[in-house]
């Protein structure tokens, strides 16, 4: 398997991409992955659930506004 | 170099022991230290763990030292017309001011990079990790290739901030992983070229697979200490440090195969990978095992500690896995 480092990058970009695709309250409150069923946990430390349905939401945050200009940069 | 401070070594049952040696320079004043083990913060400017930084300082005198010995070195030999025609060449103030213009042209040119370059890495913090010397060099390399005998494992601070490795011996650095890195692909090229099928274009095509699989791994690794909310010290260089030592394998393993054969690199394969299983089990179970201890709530739940010790046995047994994977190709 011969990596190079523009295949990684595309890589990248797509699951960015994957994950920044996954709607809030059309499809994630569906499955039960709302941040608004996340906030239970006030104990010491959150659980991985917890912890991926917030990365999920900062991907989606941060990316939003810059993902149509990555996507730009493939052929 | 070598300065004594008051050494603070931390180990498991958190009980500091306070080791007091003579001081021979005034110590630079840190922070208090915090409860909650932080990343590696990096030294002030003026510490003097690091070495010495003559780059800012050296810079005036070099930009206009620089043309003065060699101009002077090479108006000697040629004699008399030769001599006449330096000496020309520094009489003339437009040559001399064009030098000058060009200097401060390659200094502002300098000051750029390096501001664009800080804001992305912090250059200081890259600096701890190349702040090694060849003792270090040779112990850890016996250490990568021979771990079974090493006795203590805790990587020491001094108020707060880790030791730079040079003063010791368990605190990971990227020299050794970028050394090993650069004669990994040449390993491959002679390699390669034994077996006739060299080109260039394999040389850059085998070092961007080997570096894409270390960046997948660092970034794997990322994403599972943040979804197990892991408060260690691991920083992003340091997991790119520990990723790096198995290029050390990577070369042994090829070194063997290309001077004994198919057997020799089998041989050479298990070697490399039980000593490197044992150093990444090792070095990584204190900075992710033992973070629980510092836990002031201490009802954690019983998933985690598995859960941490799988990380750590997964990281290990990625190592032999992609040392076969990555020379395998090399050894016919």
């Amino acid at each position: 398997m011969a990596f190079t480092l523009y295949s990684l990058i595309q890589a990248v970009i797509l699951c960015v991409n994957a994950v920044a695709v996954l709607h809030e309250e059309r499809f994630l409150s569906k499955i039960g992955w709302g941040v608004d069923q996340s906030v239970g946990g006030f104990g010491d430390e959150p659980g991985i659930k917890v912890q991926l349905m917030n990365l999920v939401r900062s991907v989606r945050t941060v990316m939003r506004d810059y993902i149509f200009f990555l996507f730009l940069q493939c052929p | 170099m070598f300065t004594f401070h008051f050494m603070l070594i931390r180990n498991h049952t958190t009980r500091p022991v306070i080791i007091s040696l003579p001081a021979r320079t005034p110590g630079v004043p840190m922070c208090p230290s915090i409860a909650k083990p932080r990343a590696r913060a990096a030294p002030p400017a003026g510490d003097p763990l690091l070495f010495d930084d003559t780059s800012s300082a050296a810079a005036p005198m070099n930009s206009q030292g620089y043309y003065t010995p060699g101009y002077d070195m090479g108006g000697a030999p040629p004699g008399g017309p030769g001599n006449a025609g330096v000496n020309n060449l520094f009489a003339d103030p437009m040559a001399s001011a064009a030098m000058m213009y060009g200097s401060s042209l390659a200094n502002q040119g300098k000051d750029m990079v390096n501001k664009e370059i800080s804001r992305y890495v912090s250059v200081n913090k890259l600096k701890y990790f190349f702040a090694v010397d060849s003792k270090y060099v040779m112990k850890k390399l016996l250490l990568l290739m021979f771990p079974y005998t090493h006795q203590d494992w805790e990587v020491r601070y001094h108020r707060d901030t880790p030791l730079t490795p040079r003063h010791d011996v368990n605190a990971p650095d990227l020299y050794i992983p970028s050394m090993a890195f650069i004669t990994y692909i040449l390993l491959t090229g002679m390699a390669l070229g034994i077996q006739k099928r060299f080109s260039p274009e394999v040389l850059g095509l085998c070092a961007s697979t080997a570096l894409v699989w270390v960046v997948i791994e660092v970034l794997v690794m990322l994403l599972s200490l943040y979804l197990l909310t892991v408060h260690s010290d691991l920083s992003t260089f340091d997991l790119i440090a520990y990723s790096g030592y198995k290029y050390v394998g990577m070369i042994f393993t090829v070194l063997g195969g290309l001077l004994f054969g198919s057997d020799g690199y089998f041989v050479a394969l298990a070697w490399s990978s039980c000593a490197l299983m044992f150093f990444i089990v090792r070095s990584l179970k204190m900075k992710i095992l033992s973070s629980l201890s510092n836990d002031p709530m201490g009802a954690g739940a019983s998933a985690k500690p598995r859960l941490r010790l799988y990380i750590t046995v997964a990281t290990a047994a990625f190592q032999p896995i992609i040392i076969y994977w990555l020379t395998s190709h090399l050894v016919r």
